[in-house]
């Protein structure tokens, strides 16, 4: 079985960002960046399929810039197989990611897709919606266990309400939630091996893809302030400042 | 002008209160029908109807629309979309509609804003970006049918009025057999909506473990609160995953949110941001959740519960 995985390099989780003074977006050049946290979990999950013998090649995907490569490469390090770079100058929205994904999907026919199940620095949360639906194949989002067998993938999915279960034909998007699995660390002689891989390079052109018409950014504002709070010595302050407010 | 068909969301056949909440965005957007999609959901189309703002239900029933799935209801939704000639396609930002709401953007071959916080005017909207540390000002195209996704913390629920017309439909799409229900199990309990409770207690990483969570639900049923946990607390097994609050779990908006050994990441601090007073117990002086508490007190959580309660 072929797994397909997506891989974003986002600005690091631990960043606190900063919105540019003019507001035209946030700082992101000289920050930190690393693989999205719930791609670097597609990434384990896997490469854990197929350590267990289910998958016989896993392939990395990224669209972005040159520097994208790097996660590439560390997807690389986690035991992907090879990897796709689609070259692209500037940012694209999930309605062109999922284009991209679904022409990929299309070309290397694998039988799960994984993806994450939103990036940390848009928050979409679409790009697998999107790209299952233009594929016609079935969606489990926001995956908790996994269990593939005889064409199926069995998905238990995070929703508000608790953990819901669905069964899915393969092929399939999956997209992760948090508590799929802990990825591993990655070992120097892993890294090291990873920039022997193999990775192609591909351009919008190449795949037929015209990047859509989507939102346009006019403005990036830090979001309102809290007013500055108080602190209190006991519990009866505690309870009393509650009081005045009305809470209690 | 611009008309919205807003996607409820419901279960055993009770309205959820995010279609209220998103029922607030979309009428700031246009004129707004409701959409109740459901194996047999009379009740719910007619609570439905008396959201304020409701000017018309439509009621699909249909067997399979028994779950929701998003691949069984996405192609229905599409259909109805461009039979009534509507504008723009809403639901609430909860996991049904994120799991739902772009893959009806993409069969629209349309874009969609995710977590409209606010409505500027029909194409205009804010939403956050980076766990809520910025917030963005988005123009979407005005040309298809623009889907978007309304951040339920960001909206309050609207008020009730005399019932619209509910009417029955059947929609012709073809639905898809690839995706099957096999089964939902929810924490449940007596204790307030998460998502929905005035009033919310959680607790982090230093409750410590399972069997002390239950001094957590001690102080929640004090003070009737619905109960939340960080991440560190729902990974290490104290809790349920629904229970968790923060970038990637839920966004919530409480008047009171108190919360015990958490020490105020920012990914959890982006689930509370729109909670009115935010309550702090840490033992540790320096932590981050100082920063935004309106009302911070350093001290022992299994001290300050125990004399919370007995003083309460
Ligand atoms: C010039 C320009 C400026 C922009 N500025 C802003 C801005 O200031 N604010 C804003 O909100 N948006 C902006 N956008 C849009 C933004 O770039 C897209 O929303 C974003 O690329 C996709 O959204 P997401 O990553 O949140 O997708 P999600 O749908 O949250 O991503 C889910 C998953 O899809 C996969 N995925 C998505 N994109 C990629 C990718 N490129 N490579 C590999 N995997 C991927 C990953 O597995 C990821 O985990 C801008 C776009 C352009 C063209
Ligand atoms: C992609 C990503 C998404 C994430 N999404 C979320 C999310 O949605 N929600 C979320 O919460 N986190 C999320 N996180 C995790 C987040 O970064 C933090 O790790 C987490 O919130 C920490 O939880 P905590 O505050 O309970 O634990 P800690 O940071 O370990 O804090 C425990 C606190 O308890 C205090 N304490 C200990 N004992 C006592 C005591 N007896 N009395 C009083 N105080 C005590 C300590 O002083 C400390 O401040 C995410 C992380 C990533 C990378």
């Amino acid at each position: 079985m072929k797994v397909l995985v997506s891989v974003k390099r986002v600005v690091d989780y631990n960043v606190r960002i900063q919105v540019k003074g003019d507001g035209s977006g946030v700082q992101t050049e000289g920050v930190k960046h690393s693989m999205n946290p719930f791609d670097e979990i597609a990434v384990e999950q896997a490469i854990r399929m197929k350590e267990a013998g289910t998958a016989s090649e896993v392939i990395a995907v990224t669209i972005g810039d040159d520097k994208a490569v790097e996660t590439l490469r560390t997807a690389l390090a986690f035991g992907c197989d090879k990897a796709i770079h689609v070259k692209v100058d500037e940012a694209v929205e999930p309605p062109t990611a999922a284009a991209v994904f679904a022409k990929l999907a299309e070309a290397e026919g694998p039988d799960v897709f994984l993806m994450g199940k939103q990036a940390i620095d848009d928050d979409s949360n679409q790009t697998g919606q999107m790209t299952s639906a233009r594929l016609g194949w079935p969606q489990a989002t926001f995956a908790s266990t996994i269990e593939i067998a005889d064409g199926k993938a069995t998905v238990a999915r995070e929703v508000d309400e608790g953990l819901e279960t669905i069964e899915v034909d393969l092929p399939a998007v999956i997209t992760t939630d948090l508590r799929l699995n802990e990825p591993r660390y990655l070992k120097l002689p892993d890294i090291m091996k990873a920039k022997r891989k193999p990775v192609d390079t591909k351009s919008l052109d190449d795949l037929g893809v015209t990047p859509k018409a989507g939102l346009t950014v006019t403005k990036t504002a830090p979001p309102p302030e809290r007013e500055a709070g108080i602190m209190v010595k006991s519990t009866d302050e505690l309870i009393s400042a509650l009081k005045d407010k009305g809470l209690l | 002008m611009a008309s919205v068909l807003l996607i409820a969301q419901h279960l055993g056949g009770e309205l959820n209160n995010s279609t209220s909440k998103a029922m607030a965005c979309a009428k700031d957007i246009g004129d707004v029908t409701v959409a109740v999609f459901a194996e047999s959901g009379q009740s719910v189309a007619d609570a439905a109807a008396t959201l304020d703002g409701a000017t018309k239900v439509v009621l699909v029933d249909r067997a399979e629309n028994a779950e929701p799935l998003a691949a069984i209801l996405a192609p229905q939704i599409v259909k109805l979309a461009q039979d009534l000639g509507v504008s723009h396609v809403i639901g609430p930002n909860t996991t049904f509609g994120k799991d739902l709401m772009p893959r009806v953007a993409a069969l629209l071959d349309s874009v969609m804003v995710t977590d409209i916080m606010a409505v500027e005017a029909p194409y205009t909207f804010q939403r956050p970006i980076y766990a809520g540390n910025a917030v963005v000002t988005v123009e979407a195209p005005q040309d298809g049918i623009l889907v978007g996704s309304a951040r339920t913390a960001s909206f309050k629920s609207v008020g009730e009025q005399a019932a619209c017309p509910v009417e029955a439909v059947s929609v012709d799409a073809e639905l898809p057999s690839h995706t099957r229900f096999v089964k939902r199990e929810g924490a449940g309990g007596d204790r307030p909506d998460l998502q929905a409770a005035p009033k919310v207690v959680s607790g982090g990483r230093g409750v410590g473990s399972e069997e002390n969570f239950e001094i957590i639900y001690r102080m929640a049923d004090k003070i009737g609160a619905g109960v939340g946990a960080s991440r560190a607390a729902v990974d290490s097994g104290f809790c349920p995953n629904d229970m968790q609050v923060g970038q990637t779990g839920k966004v919530i908006a409480p008047e009171l949110y108190m919360c015990f050994g958490i020490s105020g990441a920012i990914q959890h601090l982006a689930g509370i941001k729109d909670a009115g007073c935010i309550v702090a117990v840490n033992k540790d002086e320096e932590a981050s959740i100082f920063e935004v508490a309106d009302i911070g007190l350093v001290g022992d959580l299994f001290e300050v519960i125990p004399e919370l309660e007995s003083k309460l």
